[in-house]
């Protein structure tokens, strides 16, 4: 038993750190917001793919670094902490694997290395979710209808936007015609990826939530260092400092449930998907708490619209939504244990 | 990382099982908190130093069988498992012992510990005064220099001393300096509480039981080997009690993943009866032993890592007490109107939750208070001026 991760994996997370405090700075997300553009940026996903954090879970005979959820994790927790605004959770944490699982020889070789040079991005539709995220920039949508899989270039189908809380993040409604040709995978083999598919995107956005949540924590304790009421910085006063170490607490604990989460995915094992939405619940409710904990201490800056706090918190009520929320995972966990 | 445990951790498992299994009591025993069930459990740790199952972790030399703190924690869930007894000697194994194998002398190790493991001598803690509970550094107790006998002689009073009413001793803080700045000039000792000017008057606790008790000391005199640390030094000295207090030692997960099992059945046996919003709080519960455990997994390989717990043990601290709580709340509610049974044999069948929850209660409360807890986490982990 040795519940720790490697060197290796840490040395990852501090270099994907350095590249997101210089390239995805507050600025760039807010960037992201503008609606006349696509809200992502061509530069700074070829720079994460230079990096290998984007063909990560690619096979390495498709150009990727080959790697598992427990190789992810800390990564997409980091792209979390600078709200980083691209669909990393769905071409890398979902699309990469379910590609990888489920397509042929022939779809594999033209997408897979694609997807490594950061040069094609995947969206996910699955039919238990109304919206697809980032169809627009989606070279390739994965879409699930009626228990099958198919695969689908973004010029075969049509979507229409729907308007999420958070600016940076692009929701669409999606049609299209299922087709023996646009098949990729049917029966059982496609529930179970599906099914793998819903539980790696529920972990990817865990590990964003606590990214999301510590930088919403540390932001607020340097605000409260600084502003002063009373003659006071703010954060000296009891009742701020208790929001901000629940706040801590949740985020603390949230951790390794997620980390285990990763785990278990990472190694097949069978208690994956309750793992999962443990992770999933505690780190929803650990984001929740850090924005709510964060809002309340900036106190009417942070509830302006110029002020960065929305940014991080809006992210945080949005993923919350996506791929599960904490009481349907909550749920689930209640039916696998209690019956 | 690798989340299953080794080959030689299952074999530690198997053979802390297997012995469990042969000796935990088949009958609870009366509660540790009373005279009757204290001497009770005082037989149960000697028949566990017996079997080298009390102090695990520590040295041979002292009682120990040199397991890992991973084999610890292995040894703790299946203790928990088991149904066995309530640790009478925690303060002394888990708070005191700690201490002493940071700072005690060989000597002080050598005549303390092997008694201590083997449930010959029993500890209370003498922290809190009158005038001085979260405010630890505001103790008035002191401790005045006997160069004649070559000691000090303690004066003043120490109260909620757990399990004080049938101790041995008890290990606490006197002032000996009292015109220093108030987190200094303090010693840490050991004190013999079948002593000439030791009164201990025990004092009833919420549930009843007389576990807590106040000690009076009117020019008690203990040796200069029995200060521990440094004159002066105690503060430092204690800190390191605490830390293991809050952290790691007093509270492993095996207890709380124990008490979620016990409510999964609970919740199973009622659940026709009642409120389906209290689903989601049993589950919930359940989740919340769990993430415990993961938390101190975590903890442990950092620790066996060399890694150290230092202010973060308060997040700790608020988790599991604050957890404990809502879990027994969640059983009263699940138990409707058999909750308020305190005692008696149907509380008993119904699993004694209203017991376990007044125990409860005392978490958020002792080893400091959630509310110091949070100031040290704001201050000590998130950097937040004091002032």
């Amino acid at each position: 038993m040795r519940f720790a991760f490697t060197e290796d994996q840490k040395l990852f997370r501090d270099t994907l750190r350095g590249l997101l405090e210089k390239e995805c700075s507050a600025e760039v997300v807010r960037r992201a917001w503008d609606a006349r553009g696509s809200g992502r940026s061509t530069p700074l996903w070829s720079k994460l793919a230079e990096l290998g954090a984007i063909g990560l879970t690619v096979p390495e005979a498709h150009g990727g670094l080959g790697l598992r959820e427990i190789d992810l994790v800390l990564l997409l927790e980091e792209s979390g902490r600078a709200a980083l605004p691209e669909p990393i959770v769905e071409t890398t944490a979902v699309g990469a694997p379910l590609l990888a699982e489920v397509a042929d020889e022939a779809l594999q070789t033209t997408w897979l290395p694609r997807v490594a040079a950061g040069n094609a991005k995947v969206a996910l539709g699955l039919e238990r979710f109304a919206f697809v995220a980032d169809a627009h920039v989606a070279d390739l949508l994965l879409l699930e209808h009626g228990g099958e899989l198919h695969a689908l270039p973004r010029d075969a189908v049509r979507y229409e936007p729907e308007t999420s809380v958070d600016g940076a993040r692009r929701l669409f409604r999606v049609t299209w015609s299922p087709s023996s040709a646009t098949r990729i995978a049917s029966g059982d083999v496609a529930r179970a990826a599906v099914a793998r598919a819903f539980d790696r995107g529920a972990l990817g956005v865990s590990a964003m939530l606590l990214g999301l949540a510590r930088h919403l924590i540390d932001a607020t304790v340097e605000y409260v260092k600084v502003r002063k009421q009373f003659g006071s910085a703010i954060g000296s006063f009891q009742a701020v400092k208790h929001h901000l170490a629940d706040a801590l607490v949740k985020l603390e604990f949230a951790r390794p449930v997620v980390y285990r989460a990763a785990y278990s995915m990472s190694h097949g094992s069978n208690s994956s998907s309750l793992h999962v939405s443990m992770g999933k619940a505690y780190a929803s409710e650990a984001a929740w708490t850090s924005a709510r904990a964060a809002l309340q201490c900036h106190g009417a800056i942070g509830y302006s619209y110029e002020h960065d706090l929305h940014l991080w918190m809006k992210r945080v009520w949005a993923l919350n939504a996506a791929w599960g929320d904490a009481s349907w995972h909550r749920a689930r966990v209640g039916s696998i244990v209690l019956g | 990382m690798d989340l299953d445990y080794t080959a030689s951790e299952e074999a530690f498992r198997r053979e802390a099982r297997a012995w469990l299994e042969a000796n935990v009591p088949k009958k609870p025993l009366p509660s540790g908190d009373t005279a009757e069930g204290f001497a009770l459990h005082r037989q149960w740790e000697k028949q566990l130093y017996q079997g080298g199952w009390a102090v695990v972790s520590w040295p041979r030399k002292y009682g120990g069988r040199e397991a890992t703190l991973m084999e610890w924690l292995i040894f703790e869930e299946e203790y928990y498992r088991a149904g066995g007894p309530q640790r009478i000697a925690q303060n002394g194994i888990f708070l005191l012992a700690p201490t002493l194998f940071e700072f005690g002398t060989e000597e002080q190790k050598d005549r303390i510990l092997p008694r201590m493991a083997a449930g010959e001598d029993l500890w209370a803690q003498g922290w809190s005064e009158p005038n001085a509970g979260s405010d630890l550094a505001g103790i008035k107790s002191t401790a005045v220099r006997d160069d004649a006998r070559g000691g000090f002689r303690l004066n003043g009073q120490k109260t909620w001393c757990t399990r004080g009413a049938f101790s041995d001793f008890m290990f606490g803080l006197f002032r000996t300096d009292p015109a220093a700045e108030r987190h200094r000039g303090m010693t840490y000792f050991l004190v013999p509480l079948r002593a000439p000017g030791v009164t201990v008057r025990p004092v009833g606790r919420l549930d009843g039981d007389a576990g807590f008790a106040e000690v009076f000391l009117e020019d008690a005199f203990v040796s200069d080997r029995d200060v521990l640390g440094g004159v002066n030094d105690g503060w430092n000295v204690a800190m390191a009690t605490t830390s293991s207090e809050r952290g790691l030692s007093l509270r492993s997960p095996g207890r709380f993943l124990a008490t979620a099992a016990r409510l999964v059945e609970l919740y199973r046996r009622c659940k026709d009866s009642a409120d389906k919003a209290l689903r989601d709080q049993v589950v919930r519960a359940w989740m919340d032993a769990e993430a415990y455990q993961l938390y101190t997994l975590q903890t442990v390989t950092r620790v066996m890592e060399g890694g150290s717990i230092g202010a973060e043990s308060s997040i700790n601290k608020i988790f599991w007490s604050e957890m404990d709580v809502r879990t027994h709340e969640t059983a009263l509610a699940l138990l409707g109107e058999t909750a308020e049974l305190d005692g008696g044999p149907s509380a008993e069948a119904a699993g004694a939750w209203m017991k376990g929850y007044q125990f409860a209660l005392a978490g958020p409360i002792y080893a400091g208070t959630n509310e110091i807890q949070r100031n040290v986490i704001a201050e000590r982990v998130l950097g937040l001026p004091r002032k």
